[in-house]
């Protein structure tokens, strides 16, 4: 019985000796060593996440190179696509007016061998007329003078005119 | 026979009572422990703080027989 | 280097528990000069006492006194307790501002006004005799302080570690605090009272694991005499009255609603629970009080127990059987010494988690 009965002088003692021990160990003890652990552990925390932070950076700066780089690739596609639509279409528009160009020319041949053809057979039809005019004297001459001949002359003078 | 010594079967009565309860915490721990390794140290604290309580119970009966001794 | 040195101490304190705890036994045997009564010595070295018993020599104790405080209806008597002269039956009278003082079985007894002697019934009750409040620097007091002191010394030279290091490494002996202090941080505090919460606690939670943990070591030391304090119901006691008193003040509404008006059970289960959840808030302290006190003590009657195994057959032959059995004993009580104060500081730190627990939706 006298084991479990709490004594009264005990109770007093461990009471304040216990509240000193507490405030003084939490002021002096607990503080400072709580303090510098949560500080370090903080410390690691933040070098953590600052690590974190540097290799999310690192990803993005990565993937904006990639996107850089792909866009470059992609322009650069388009470009020479372009030069090359272009390229095209000049060769095809060269092609086009050289044609042209020729049809023309040739057309303007045509139509210059046609007017010299004109003017060749007005001239001939002139010549023609001319001597046509000419024989018809030299018949009108001759037929004045001897029948035979006359008809001689007309017959070798047509076949001449024949001939041309 | 003295009150002593029934004071004494008592608190050997209470004994066994833990040993059982305790043994039991203890087996169950050990079983949880093999299943799931990494469950360790969470099984380990809890083992500890049931293991108390049951051992509480068990220290009534020496207080008990405390009291006649 | 520093933990081989640590462990080469821990040894020698061992071995040396085992050599002492023989000779106190001795002491008593001698001392007594009669049948050797295992009981009346386990008692003796159990329960607290005034006076500090070091050895015997040449048939004389050898001890340190200790003051004696008396609140008596004249005042303050105080006067040291060698002035007994080592007599515990209560016939050595001290006269002090006006009072009779007996000691008798380590209790302080006044004698009425008039008596000369001491008197006592059947029961070793002194008939003519009361107690005064006694405030003794007693056996156990004096342990507390020396415990007190060596915490302080250990804490302050960890403290000063810190605030010599710019980066907070922790060197020499805060490298051998901190892993306890976060343990009882990260193990005890955090997951019992709840992340947000558990900062208000740690000064309470850490003073009381290693004030719990140091005492219980001390008593283990058989050349301090085994001064008792942790297995001293009055020590446990104060203590879990300090958890009590914080688990209440820090109750929020949701702990008193569990408490009086259980929430989510019909209404006759409320009525039911209410005196249940009333009974069960005292069991706590109350249980943490005895599960320390009941412990520690049972740990020092066992070693004290196999030590009289000597004595009580009177045989040499049994000593070797004796002391490897406590010293087994001994290694075994090492472990609860840390165990037990895990134990109450959890349990204080469960009642705190409980106390301001929000409520669950």
């Amino acid at each position: 019985m006298d084991l479990i009965t709490p004594e009264f002088g005990l109770v007093f003692w461990t009471a304040i000796t216990f509240l000193c021990l507490l405030f003084i160990l939490k002021k002096f003890a607990w503080k400072p060593i709580l303090g510098a652990v949560e500080e370090r552990e903080d410390g690691i925390k933040n070098a953590l996440a600052s690590a974190e932070k540097a290799r999310k950076e690192m990803e993005n700066l990565n993937a904006d190179n990639e996107r850089i780089l792909k866009e470059a690739r992609a322009e650069r596609e388009a470009m020479l696509k372009d030069a090359r639509e272009i390229r095209e279409q000049t060769i095809a528009k060269a092609e086009t007016e050289a044609q042209e160009k020729a049809s023309k020319i040739i057309e303007k041949a045509q139509a210059a061998i046609e007017s010299e053809k004109k003017i060749a057979m007005a001239e001939l039809k002139s010549h023609v007329a001319g001597l046509s005019v000419e024989i018809a004297e030299k018949v009108v001459r001759e037929e004045l003078s001897n029948k035979d001949k006359q008809l001689k002359l007309v017959e070798s003078m047509l076949g001449e005119a024949k001939l041309n | 026979m003295t009150i002593t010594g029934i004071a004494a079967i008592g608190a050997g009565l209470a004994a066994i009572g833990a040993g059982v309860g305790i043994g039991k915490i203890g087996g169950s721990a050990m079983e949880a422990m093999a299943r799931q390794p990494e469950m360790h140290g969470k099984i380990q604290s809890s083992a500890l703080i049931l293991a108390a309580f049951v051992e509480a119970v068990a220290l009534f009966g020496v207080v008990v027989a405390f009291l006649q001794g | 280097m520093t933990l081989n040195t640590f462990k080469s101490v821990l040894f020698s304190a061992l071995f040396l528990a085992t050599s002492f705890a023989g000779y106190a036994t001795e002491d008593s045997d001698n001392t007594d000069n009669k049948e050797f009564n295992p009981k009346e010595m386990i008692l003796h070295h159990v329960k607290d006492a005034h006076g500090f018993h070091l050895w015997d020599w040449n048939g004389r104790s050898v001890s340190l006194p200790l003051p004696i405080i008396l609140w008596t209806d004249n005042g303050l008597s105080t006067f040291m307790s060698s002035a007994f002269h080592h007599d515990d039956s209560g016939k050595t009278i001290v006269e002090k501002n006006g009072g009779k003082f007996v000691k008798f079985h380590e209790k302080i007894y006044q004698l009425e006004a008039g008596a000369s002697s001491v008197s006592f019934d059947e029961e070793h009750h002194p008939t003519n005799a009361h107690k005064p409040l006694n405030f003794s620097i007693t056996r156990n007091v004096f342990m507390m302080w020396v415990s007190v002191i060596v915490l302080l010394l250990i804490f302050f030279a960890a403290a000063k570690r810190y605030k010599k290091s710019d980066d907070n490494v922790p060197t020499g002996i805060a490298g051998f605090v901190e892993p306890l202090v976060i343990f009882v941080r990260d193990e005890i505090g955090k997951p019992m009272i709840g992340e947000h919460k558990y900062k208000r606690y740690m000064p309470y939670l850490l003073t009381i694991f290693f004030f719990i943990w140091i005492n219980n070591i001390f008593g283990l030391i058989p050349i301090l005499n085994g001064a008792n304090l942790s297995g001293n119901i009055a020590f446990t006691c104060t203590l879990a009255v300090f958890t009590f008193i914080i688990t209440t003040f820090s109750g929020n509404k949701n702990y008193w609603k569990h408490i009086f008006w259980m929430p989510g059970v019909p209404v006759p289960m409320k009525i039911f629970l209410m005196p249940i959840e009333i009974i069960g808030m005292f069991v706590k302290p109350i249980s943490l009080m005895i599960r320390l006190f009941a412990n520690i003590t049972a740990g020092h009657v066992i070693i004290l127990a196999l030590m009289s195994l000597i004595f009580v057959f009177k045989s040499v032959a049994i000593a070797p059987v004796s002391v490897a059995f406590s010293l087994f004993i001994t290694v075994i009580e090492i472990i609860v010494t840390a165990i037990q104060a895990y134990i109450f500081t959890i349990l204080s730190a469960l009642y705190f988690g409980m106390a301001t627990e929000e409520e669950h939706h």
